[in-house]
């Protein structure tokens, strides 16, 4: 086995500037409000650190000084979505002419390139699914620049939430491909592996130092504890033809009365795509702009046609949402949606969670696993 | 179909025809010449109108160029005034301007209907998106066997092009069967469902192809009641509509299970669509 080059933990500035030579924002986990997030890091002294954390359905808290590792947690609120599908953006502009004719242009894409610090498995693997849906049938324009301008330096996983289920879905804890920089944490600092030529590049102008194979050893052992660890997973089943034989099964209601469609699951999940489009006129009226913003299939209007909302209650939102994550996704993208982040369950203000569901929707109501 | 996926084209009405109270076709034209000259569609395909300030909505193309040699090239459009955005529409006027998208979806099978009896059967306003393959259908007559156009409203009042009803019924070969569940003094045709005419049709199951556009329980009553005349699932397709704000698969309003509407359909093969249709919150 080749040792990656080891980066000790006070060289972690000299990847940063390298970064910003080379032109990039930098973003990496800080703590914001209780939680931990993406955001501007100029120096690596502002990356969290110290920080465990404790995930369960409807809970997500920190604790800081528990560690001498930056890593030491599973995940925050965001996945990497933001980043290429943007909460709001303007897609183009209409200007009313003085002869009452109109010209459309279309929004700048002009991004900046942003380098991630701390990306997941979980999330590589939500931005891959991402990926099939804004640029493999009918290139999103905006999405395919800012997806271009990333570079992704992924942390493999070594402290799973009690939510986490990465392992079950195949999509973790350990970072395989698509990014650009994989990193192991040790105490005093992390395994480089280059993955990817922009990584490779990179890795060569840092002062990387000779790894050691038996910390290395310890390093990956510890990324497959953090997968053996996770508690939850999804049924291993078509899940597909489960849930499609199972539309009138009587846990949709029974959710339905705990859920408070109030779509959190859908705006922390890193794969969901749904977004709405307005128009918002200047206040001259002269121009108007055509946005888009996420959009949730928990709201009323997702599923309104000519004066109809064809899914009034929550039990057929709900019903909506797994079906879609964890059935048709399938007949859409040869998988499933869902890359076990355990997102929906930690910010569900009423902790449901969608494993739990799937075992009960997927068995019959006499018991039987279908 | 324009480079930056979601840009509209200017486009202006040349015309506005109000079919009935609520229902108005407009005619639009593109503006920019080389774009008018780009733009064909095929019968069934839709293109997002955009109302200057308003919104977008998806609109099918009652009808419009189907080729480069086609010199038409003019756009007509059949609005209801349902929404916020219709309701504004077909409000406009020679010489406004608007924009247009487009166009997108997979249309009527066309070829799969070749050399076969053709059965189109709507209702309500879901006349509009077939009548372009009627007039394909008629244009092409030689291509096709037998062709009924099978059609039924709610009141007398709401059949619209009853004269082109009246000349297709002249065609060779072409059945035409029109109902209406509330008729009115003038009415000649069926009273009741467009489903109560299905019996009337000659139909040959081993080579017939039948085409639904209309409310869902209208279609998937017609589709079950013509699987019991003999036809096959495969035989018969059918146009759907969800809620459409990108018209490229990626806003995912339009799921209907695994479908986006917008781009696998609007048109589907009925096996595609059976297992959902009808089920309410789908």
């Amino acid at each position: 086995m080749e040792i990656p080059g080891y980066l000790p933990r006070e060289q972690l500035q000299a990847l940063l500037e390298r970064l910003q030579q080379q032109g990039y924002r930098c973003v990496g986990p800080r703590v914001r409000e209780g939680a931990m997030v993406y955001d501007d890091i100029n120096h690596a002294d502002q990356l969290a650190v110290g920080y465990t954390q404790t995930q369960e359905p409807g809970h997500y808290r920190l604790k800081a000084g528990s560690t001498v590792r930056q890593f030491a947690w599973a995940n925050g609120p965001q996945a990497l979505k933001p980043l290429t599908f943007a909460p709001r953006e303007e897609l183009w502009c209409a200007q009313e002419q003085p002869d009452g004719s109109l010209k459309f242009h279309p929004a700048a894409t002009d991004y900046e390139p942003v380098a991630v610090i701390g990306v997941r498995a979980c999330d590589l693997a939500a931005l891959r699914l991402q990926e099939q849906h804004f640029l493999d049938s009918c290139a999103d324009p905006q999405f395919a620049v800012r997806r271009r301008s990333l570079f992704l330096i992924a942390v493999n996983c070594t402290h799973p939430a009690q939510t986490c289920f990465c392992a079950s879905t195949g999509d973790g804890p350990e970072v395989d491909q698509d990014c650009d920089l994989s990193l192991y944490e040790t105490d005093e600092g992390f395994f480089v592996s280059a993955v990817s030529p922009a990584g490779q590049q990179l890795a060569l102008t840092l002062p990387l130092e000779h790894g050691d194979a038996e910390l290395f050893k310890q390093a990956c052992a510890e990324v497959t504890r953090a997968g053996e660890a996770q508690v939850r997973r999804v049924p291993a089943k078509n899940l597909r033809d489960s849930l499609f034989a199972q539309l009138d099964h009587p846990r949709w209601k029974e959710v339905a009365e705990r859920c408070l469609s109030c779509g959190n699951c859908t705006q922390v999940c890193p794969t969901c795509f749904c977004h709405s489009e307005t128009s918002v006129p200047s206040v001259d009226g002269h121009q108007t702009t055509h946005q888009r913003q996420w959009d949730s299939c928990f709201s009323p209007g997702h599923s309104y046609i000519h004066g109809i909302t064809l899914r009034k209650e929550t039990e057929q939102r709900y019903r909506q949402w797994l079906t879609h994550k964890f059935g048709s996704w399938h007949d859409q993208y040869g998988r499933s949606g869902c890359v076990g982040c355990g997102r929906c369950i930690s910010w569900c203000p009423v902790g449901i969670d969608p494993t739990e569901e799937l075992d009960v929707i997927c068995t019959d109501v006499t018991g039987r696993p279908e | 179909m324009t480079i930056n996926p979601y840009l509209p084209l200017e486009a202006e009405v040349i015309e506005r025809i109000q079919e009935t109270p609520t229902i108005v076709t407009l005619r639009l034209r593109l503006t920019d010449p080389d774009a008018r000259h780009r733009f064909y569609c095929s019968p069934g395909q839709f293109n997002m109108l955009y109302l200057y300030g308003v919104g977008e909505v998806p609109i099918s193309i009652k009808s419009g160029p189907q080729s480069f040699l086609d010199q038409t090239l003019l756009l007509d459009h059949t609005i209801r005034a349902v929404g916020r955005v219709t309701r504004a529409l077909v409000e406009l006027q020679p010489g406004a301007r608007l924009g247009v998208r487009g166009p997108y979806g997979r249309g009527w099978p066309l070829k799969e209907a070749q050399g076969k009896d053709v059965h189109v059967i709507t209702g309500g306003l879901g006349c509009a998106p077939a009548v372009s393959m009627v007039h394909e259908l008629v244009k092409q007559r030689g291509r096709f066997g037998r062709i009924s156009v099978v059609q039924g409203v709610k009141h007398a009042d709401d059949l619209i092009w009853r004269e082109q009803y009246e000349h297709w019924a002249k065609q060779p070969d072409t059945q035409v069967l029109l109902a209406a569940d509330q008729p009115d003094a003038t009415w000649r045709w069926h009273q009741g469902m467009v489903t109560g005419l299905l019996d009337q049709l000659t139909l040959n199951p081993d080579r017939s192809i039948a085409m639904l556009c209309g409310p869902e329980p209208m279609m998937r009553a017609s589709a079950e009641r013509l699987i019991e005349l003999g036809l096959e699932p495969e035989q018969i397709w059918l146009s759907m509509e969800r809620n459409m704000q990108c018209a490229i698969g990626h806003c995912g309003h339009c799921q209907f299970g695994g479908a986006f509407v917008c781009k696998d359909g609007p048109v589907f093969n009925y096996p595609q669509v059976r297992e959902l249709l009808g089920v309410r919150g789908f």
